[in-house]
């Protein structure tokens, strides 16, 4: 198998040790850039992030990776994005303020409302499958219903399509969706690069659909 | 569903886990990378690391062995010892920390806290409290890895942190820590009851029993542990079983 070229967009936000280590795991050459032309040439683009969506638009805005993202994913070339990485993903979000996102996938980035659990919403949960999504075809391929993956957030998804909805989640009386996708674009509102040896499991199957 | 973490916590001396008895004593247990690689093969929720003489030495936490341990462990890690700048915070979330925990430079500057949490967001932002009875009952704070009192109020000070924007708080028992006699139950309710935010409780683990006591207790969103780990005389996976069966929320 040919390494696949991975990029790992820093746009100024988070972690991305652990998740260069968990792409590092599978043999891929994955690295972490913040040029425009390494997504051109990339075989798959990975936003990470965690932080407000303005600041996550902010970082990229800067950067000039707007249009850059936006072409590749319309190209329908293969995107992982995670926590906020995931939420830019959509139209829209509503932190401090209203923001416009990337819009590749329609829908709202909103606050987590009316439940009686603490928010953040920081620790392990559990990720269902709805009725209309087929796992098997996707990064949560051969993952079980119910499988625990870790959370760290305030905002949630709400997409504007069921068709959209890859995963569900519940917690404090909501169910949220906790993952999304369209195309080979996939967003996850959970973290796999700390999820454990089923965060990894998510990775590879990341890198098997590129 | 609310699942409590259970945490094994890594008292870091140089380049080795240590473990004393009431925060003293201290003996050598192993190397920080093998043991974290063992408890997150075992099951562990999350890992915590602590510098524990950082602060004493004004030395920071050594982020290279924190970047090598993180190579292999895809669970949250949180470190703690001598983080006292934006500068230290930042480090440790690019060596593959999620979350610092922050003590001794916050009882002496408590805006640090508030700063902290708004340049990198309250979940990451730990308050770790170290706490001693006194003769008359309540608990006071202390710093320097328990070698410090403050005259703080450790409640009250939880209180105000938790204004300031703090997004968790580990609590440690100096009193029962290394004892094994299990968790200060009380400890535990004074703070649970009345932290919006997660609270994990360290200190005293000696058995599954302990662990579920302190459950059935105030159920905290995480139990820390560290001898009864570092000295195999539990698995992480046979308490999380031990647990499931009795009703606690855990990840299995």
């Amino acid at each position: 198998m040919t390494r696949k070229k991975i990029a790992i967009i820093d746009y100024g936000v988070g972690n991305l040790h652990s998740l260069l280590k968990a792409f590092d795991r599978f043999g891929q050459n994955s690295f972490i850039t913040e040029e425009s032309s390494d997504i051109d040439s990339a075989d798959a683009i990975v936003l990470p992030g965690v932080g407000a969506f303005q600041s996550g638009m902010d970082g990229l805005k800067i950067r000039n990776l707007i249009n850059p993202i936006k072409n590749y994913a319309e190209q329908k070339k293969p995107i992982l994005g995670i926590c906020l990485g995931a939420q830019i993903l959509m139209s829209e979000g509503y932190e401090f303020g209203r923001f416009k996102g990337l819009d590749i996938i329609p829908g709202k980035v909103v606050i987590f409302k009316n439940i009686t659990e603490k928010v953040p919403h920081i620790g392990w949960n559990e990720i269902y499958s709805p009725a209309s999504a087929n796992w098997n075809k996707s990064i949560l391929k051969s993952v079980k219903s119910n499988s625990d993956v870790y959370f760290v957030h305030s905002y949630i998804f709400q997409p504007k399509n069921y068709k959209n909805i890859l995963a569900i989640t519940k917690y404090g009386g909501l169910e949220f969706c906790s993952a999304i996708y369209k195309d080979r674009i996939y967003g996850c509102q959970f973290h796999p690069e700390k999820s454990g040896e089923i965060g990894l499991k998510i990775i590879k199957n990341f890198i098997e659909l590129i | 569903m609310k699942k409590v973490r259970i945490i094994p916590r890594l008292d870091i001396k140089g380049p080795n886990v240590v473990k004393g008895i009431h925060c003293e004593g201290l003996r050598v247990v192993g190397n920080p990378k093998d043991l974290a690689y063992r408890y997150y093969r075992d099951g562990a929720d999350e890992i915590l690391f602590m510098d524990i003489v950082a602060s004493l030495y004004q030395r920071n936490f050594d982020f290279n062995i924190l970047r090598s341990i993180s190579e292999r462990i895809f669970i949250p890690i949180t470190v703690g010892g001598g983080i006292r700048s934006i500068n230290d915070i930042n480090n440790a979330l690019r060596s593959g920390a999620d979350k610092v925990a922050i003590n001794t430079y916050a009882i002496k500057h408590p805006e640090f806290l508030g700063t902290a949490a708004r340049k990198f967001g309250s979940q990451c932002i730990v308050l770790s409290i170290e706490a001693k009875r006194t003769p008359s009952g309540w608990w006071e704070a202390y710093t320097d890895g328990g070698r410090e009192h403050t005259g703080i109020n450790a409640i009250e000070w939880a209180r105000r942190a938790i204004k300031l924007g703090i997004g968790e708080i580990l609590v440690t028992s100096i009193d029962n820590d290394g004892t094994r006699d299990g968790f200060d139950n009380q400890l535990i309710r004074s703070i649970s009851s009345f932290s919006p935010v997660p609270v994990v409780i360290h200190g005293g683990a000696g058995s599954k029993n302990s662990f579920l006591n302190a459950c059935q207790t105030h159920l905290p969103e995480g139990l820390s542990a560290a001898s009864v780990f570092h000295y195999k005389e539990l698995s992480i996976k046979d308490l999380k079983k031990y647990l499931y069966k009795n009703n606690i929320p855990v990840r299995i």
